[in-house]
């Protein structure tokens, strides 16, 4: 993985002394509360409802083990011994204090992390397919275009005070493991029939209020112009994008407002300018930071077993539990990977009754020891807020299962009905109108004690507590939305979203419910799925060809 | 040009000045007007206004003022780098809610003088103009990259 050279040790480092210098103007009165805003907003900080909150950035959601074993210090010395691993990759410390900051920022400076422009009107954290590097579909390993940009994007002078924050997203397969199209821009890694590589940008996408499918700008950027284009893209935006409200400041809005065509007309024609003013890094970055990323020395695969092997070997040792145990986690939680003998292994956070995406520092260890010890030092932070050893050879899939089961955090629920996407809600944020966490604890619950989990398969559940969606709720096969009805939490329910190549919104089944209400409506939801399910189908297919009516007659009928 | 002495600001209240010219002491006009007038050596934008509608006045314009009303809108940066990448080589001031913390950004845009609403505490600017020894990214100013060093011969 990527590894910081003196340059951008020094950037880092000479951001925690600006940051340090600018609490301490604060401190002293000379900057005022809205003026410092802006700027620990830049450095990860929030004011939540009932402590600053920090959010550090994990690149593309990659990082080693000496790294989470530093989140993991950070948590016990700054905070309650958690952390919250987030949608965006990152992962969030609740109750920081603000004199601690810039020691917490300075602690992360040490083993090359940092929490620049996890926050505010600017370029965000990169992300990227949490698979990168090892999926057996992908044209290319994305993360080196996705360090390309966060190098391009950190501190950039033009695009720090734009209409509203920005998130990029960088895939390399058809499959879309990351919700590509719903970010501002999404970008796919390509190869034209000549061989070479480009980028498709997707401009215009994100949730929110205003739930957009970005549309597609640019089939193919030659990828020695990458930086350009998007360097087009964000000038356009940051002198045109609506400053007037809030709410309609996103990029989204702009390119609904002009259309894609003539959006697409004004990138071009500013792109044409850029590519003879040059701003492109020369081209010897890429490969520069791509030798970072240079596949790990895999074993022989006879010196692994291919997943058959696996279940003749376990199958015979009862304290695996193959049924119910260490295959049920095999079948659920991992995914093929491009070399032959090994897979990537999904460490749900989700377990059930738990809190989406809350990892202790204990645990945090646990996971930072197996990644150093069985997958190449690399761990990865999926966007479902999930945790993720990318490169497992099969045959020591016993061994880390048992040390996982043993931390709980073994459940064997990816892409469940379990495996909820859920943001903080009201018991943290303070923009939140219903609480979200509680509401994903109780409906773990429910499926796993009915034990329909299993029987119901793929079925992505999201909420979020307001409308700002953090919780992916228009992207869920089922959506749900906390709202203040007056005074009293009420939740909608909606159906037919999804984040993937299939991208679509959901829609709303009709008036909300409350809690236990909820609870019962996605019961009544999955009653319907499994009366009316053809042969293999999925959730959202059967949704789709069937229609809302069915699910509108079982909830209101 | 009667309302132009309302509208820009004198070198008296320049804060900081990266130039060796003399400053010029014009009276500053609208871009709309900049536009309609021969002779207008000095204009001032204000974030709304599209910088590219000055390009073909730019040889007798000494002095460009970009105007920020909030430091939160950041208009004025794509307006200074326009301008800078047209090969604008006069004065171009950065005027307003111009903060200590803006102010290395402005100055990677191409701004060359900060005349700030309030009066910015010296050692704090001289700070914030000297945070970056290093850029990650090709800007208006001159200055070699991150990436170029890297792959110098």
């Amino acid at each position: 993985m990527y590894q910081y050279d003196s340059y951008d040790q020094a950037m880092v480092d000479a951001r925690v002394e600006e940051f340090r210098d600018q609490a301490r103007r604060r401190m002293e009165g000379r900057l005022s509360e809205d003026q410092f805003k802006p700027l620990r907003l830049m450095n990860g900080l929030y004011l939540q409802l009932h402590a600053y909150m920090l959010r550090v950035a994990i690149p593309y959601g990659t990082l080693n083990a000496r790294q989470m074993e530093a989140l993991a210090d950070i948590a016990e010395k700054y905070d309650r011994g958690y952390g919250h691993f987030t949608t965006r990759q990152n992962i969030q410390y609740n109750w920081i204090k603000l004199e601690d900051a810039a020691d917490a920022l300075a602690d992360l400076a040490k083993v090359e992390m940092h929490a620049i422009q996890t926050s505010g009107n600017c370029i965000r954290n990169i992300s990227a397919d949490h698979f990168a590097g090892a999926a057996a579909d992908e044209v290319t390993d994305p993360r080196p275009y996705a360090e390309l940009l966060r190098q391009w994007s950190s501190f950039h002078p033009e695009f720090t005070y734009l209409p509203r924050k920005f998130k990029f997203c960088v895939i390399a397969s058809a499959k879309d493991r990351a919700a590509m199209r719903l970010h501002d821009i999404g970008i796919r890694i390509v190869q034209n029939a000549a061989g070479e590589t480009g980028a498709q940008f997707y401009v215009g996408g994100g949730m929110g209020r205003t739930p957009m499918i970005a549309p597609l700008v640019r089939d193919f950027v030659p990828i020695d112009q990458l930086i350009t284009y998007a360097e087009a893209c964000l000038r356009v935006y940051n002198r045109y994008g609506r400053r007037d409200n809030k709410f309609k400041a996103r990029i989204k809005i702009l390119v609904h407002e002009l259309g894609a065509a003539e959006c697409t007309r004004q990138v071009e024609e500013e792109f044409a300018h850029l590519l003879s003013v040059g701003v492109e890094p020369p081209r010897e970055e890429l490969a520069r930071i791509a030798e970072y990323f240079a596949p790990p020395t895999f074993r022989h695969p006879s010196e692994s077993w291919d997943l058959e092997q696996l279940q003749n070997k376990a199958a015979g040792d009862p304290s695996l539990r193959w049924d119910d145990g260490f295959g049920l986690w095999v079948r659920r939680n991992t995914h093929p990977h491009r070399t032959q003998g090994y897979v990537s292994a999904v460490i749900s956070l989700k377990p059930v009754g738990g809190i989406p995406g809350d990892a202790t520092a204990d645990q945090m260890r646990i996971v930072a020891k197996l990644a150093r010890e069985y997958s190449f030092d690399e761990l990865r932070v999926m966007h479902t807020q999930n945790l993720l050893l990318p490169h497992v050879r099969i045959a020591d899939l016993p061994v880390i299962w048992a040390a996982l089961d043993a931390a709980g955090l073994a459940a064997p629920n990816m892409d469940t009905i379990e495996d909820i996407i859920a943001c903080p809600g009201l018991d943290y944020c303070s923009l939140a109108n219903a609480r979200s966490i509680p509401l994903a604890q109780r409906i773990s619950e429910r499926f796993a004690q009915t034990g329909r989990t299993e029987v119901v398969g793929e079925l992505k559940l999201k909420i979020s507590g307001c409308i700002n969606a953090c919780g992916h709720h228009h992207a869920g096969h089922i959506g749900i939305l906390g709202v203040d009805r007056k005074g009293t939490e009420n939740y909608q329910l909606s159906l037919g979203g999804s984040e993937a190549e299939d991208v679509s919104l959901a829609k709303i089944t009709g008036p909300g419910f409350d809690e236990d209400g909820v609870i019962a409506a996605v019961e009544t939801v999955t009653d319907v799925y499994l009366d009316a399910r053809a042969d293999g189908e999925r959730f959202i297919d059967t949704y789709r060809r069937i229609g809302m009516e069915p699910f509108k007659e079982a909830l209101y009928g | 040009m009667v309302e132009s002495r309302d509208l820009g600001t004198s070198p008296d209240e320049v804060q900081f000045r990266f130039r060796d010219d003399e400053p010029v002491d014009h009276g500053t006009v609208t871009v709309d007007s900049c536009c309609d007038q021969t002779n207008a050596t000095a204009v001032r934008i204000e974030p709304g206004d599209d910088a590219r509608l000055l390009l073909p006045f730019l040889d007798r314009l000494a002095l460009v003022e970009v105007n920020f009303p909030s430091f939160t809108d950041g208009r004025g940066y794509s307006a200074a780098r326009i301008l800078r990448e047209a090969d604008y080589t006069g004065e171009l001031r950065a005027v307003g809610d111009v903060l200590i913390d803006q102010l290395s950004h402005m100055r990677r845009c191409g701004f060359d003088s900060f005349a700030p609403d309030k009066r910015l505490d010296e050692g704090d600017a001289a700070r914030a103009f000297a945070t970056w020894d290093n850029v990650y990214q090709r800007a208006t100013d001159t200055r070699r990259t991150i990436a170029d060093k890297r792959h110098e011969a």
